[in-house]
């Protein structure tokens, strides 16, 4: 059994006095789809964001291929660019074209020449239906259609991990499903992922396993089946309960 | 159009619109009737008149009007001044073109360094903080006093040693920190999910400032910098006390000869004449950026 692309030890993330992650553990495989389900504010965007080291962690680690990345180093742009992040509210950069939002990042990181960039992320945008938005700028587009882009600039730097925070949320329900289609794609080629999400029918189609987040903690994580379907914990079956009652 | 068609349809009882009023309801009203034109002309010249007849009244009956037209508005003097008034405006100009790329790129500069988090930059951000303070603080007219005749004093060997020089200076440093905080607001109002979405991609602090924030920030503040640069055509003519022969000192020099002050008013005039272009652009922005923020609004 090889090492695991990614590797969380003992982590603990604090904004002030408020502790937001306690002691989280969790491995993920090459080729792993994990989902990460709680209500909000349970830990899981800020699980991700710790692990694109957009936030500094209190203690812990964090290493990917095995290589501990969480230490304060200037390498965490390099770091960067193998983990993907996409939000749940785009963050597209509203004052370039689709197309520059997803160069920018090979460009000006990677030094790849503007030909060759642009050549693979109009190869990315016709993979994805995008083709004809590739000159667009941002606002033309439906929230859908920004979301994908976003997607589509993530994945333009081959990242070895993509991380998607509640990438539907802020979606008209008529426009999540071309989203997670997209998802589901990536999974089919082998993707890396994690998500954060609030759809649990999708989450449970798409997981190798689930992890349940209650106050900064890893509840349970197992395989769809079990979390969803038999849960060992009482607080995973009390939160299921209360969201599948009210789900549509 | 509502009440016709209530009327025609009996009780205002609503049905559906056919094709043929469907086309009437959609087709291209003028924003203005002939008739509204017209009565707006109207309201606009009577009141126009009324306004002008009471205040010509008014000046025409103070005693001492004629000798303020005399001396203010004085058509010879006019004439005689303007020469002069406008060569020396030449220099206003010439220090505003020098000015204000300088002006742009040390507020930019200070902007950046103030908006910086690292605790390595601390030095730099307190400086940068002093220096606006300073400037942004003090009376502009005293940075000109003390600049223009202060500095030539020390002869400090190898810069210019002359007042134009020093006091341009004064001008810059004072612009220069208002500048800083117009450039401050626009990037403090990107926000920090932009900053986030560029460094997950991996750009660092500098390529996430210089691609995505700055060029946002800078759009955003284009037309409070516009009013600067109206402002610092203004401030040139502060540079007059040190002495130098730009238009307000050519003014008063006229003034001070001729006994006469109409040369103020042609003074008053050109700088008037060259800041109104950049006023209306400035509108013309402000104007467009209001309309792309409220789409689909018609209020």
């Amino acid at each position: 059994m090889s090492e695991p692309l990614l590797d969380v030890e003992g982590l603990y993330k604090a904004y002030g006095q408020h502790l937001v992650l306690r002691n989280v553990n969790l491995a993920v495989d090459r080729h792993e789809v994990v989902s990460l389900i709680g209500a909000s504010g349970c830990g899981k965007s800020t699980l991700l964001r710790c692990i694109n080291l957009l936030e500094e962690i209190n203690a812990g680690q964090i290493l990917l291929n095995g290589e501990p990345i969480s230490a304060a180093s200037p390498n965490a742009d390099r770091v960067r660019q193998r983990i993907g992040l996409v939000f749940q509210s785009y963050n597209l950069f509203p004052h370039m074209s689709v197309l520059d939002n997803i160069t920018l990042a090979p460009r000006k990181v990677r030094g790849e020449g503007r030909a060759a960039s642009e050549g693979e992320a109009r190869k990315l945008l016709a993979r994805f239906g995008l083709a004809d938005k590739a000159d667009e700028f941002p606002d033309r587009l439906s929230g859908g259609q920004q979301q994908r882009v976003a997607i589509v600039r993530a994945l333009a730097l081959k990242p070895d991990l993509l991380l998607l925070d509640e990438v539907t949320s802020a979606l008209d329900p008529e426009m999540v499903g071309e989203v997670l289609d997209i998802i589901r794609e990536l999974k089919n080629v082998g993707m890396t992922m994690m998500l954060a999400t609030h759809q649990m029918a999708f989450s449970r189609q798409i997981s190798d396993r689930v992890a349940f987040l209650d106050a900064g903690r890893i509840v349970e994580i197992g395989p769809p089946e079990q979390i969803f379907d038999a849960p060992e914990q009482e607080r995973t079956r009390h939160f299921l309960e209360r969201v599948l009652s009210t789900a549509p | 159009m509502t009440v016709e068609l209530a009327t025609a349809n009996g009780a205002g009882a609503r049905h559906e619109l056919t094709d043929a009023e469907i086309e009437r309801l959609l087709a291209p009203k003028p924003a203005w009737t002939r008739a509204d034109v017209r009565r707006s002309i109207a309201i606009a010249a009577v009141s126009s008149i009324v306004f002008v007849g009471a205040a010509a009244f008014l000046l025409g009956r103070s005693s001492g009007w004629e000798a303020v037209r005399a001396a203010f508005f004085s058509w010879p003097d006019f004439k005689a001044a303007f020469p002069k008034v406008l060569q020396g405006f030449a220099l206003n100009f010439k220090i505003f073109m020098i000015a204000e790329p300088i002006i742009l790129a040390i507020g930019l500069l200070l902007a950046v360094i103030r908006s910086g988090r690292s605790p390595v930059f601390f030095p730099a951000r307190a400086a940068a903080i002093t220096f606006i303070d300073i400037f942004r603080g003090a009376p502009s007219l005293l940075v000109v006093l003390t600049l223009g005749f202060g500095v030539p004093a020390l002869r400090i060997s190898g810069v210019p040693n002359t007042t134009v020089f020093w006091g341009s200076v004064a001008v810059i440093l004072t612009s220069s920190a208002y500048q800083a905080e117009v450039f401050r607001a626009g990037i403090d109002s990107v926000h920090a999910s932009q900053r986030a979405a560029a460094r997950s991609l991996g750009l660092s602090n500098m390529q996430a400032l210089r691609y995505v924030v700055l060029p946002q920030a800078v759009r955003r503040v284009i037309p409070p910098t516009l009013s600067g640069f109206v402002a610092l055509q203004k401030e040139t003519a502060l540079i007059s006390v040190l002495g130098p022969l730009e238009a307000t000192r050519q003014a008063q020099i006229y003034a001070s000869l001729n006994f006469n002050f109409t040369s103020y008013l042609v003074a008053g005039l050109l700088f008037i004449a060259f800041t109104i272009p950049l006023a209306r652009f400035t509108d013309y922005l402000l104007a467009r950026a209001a309309q792309r923020e409220t789409v689909g609004g018609a209020v």
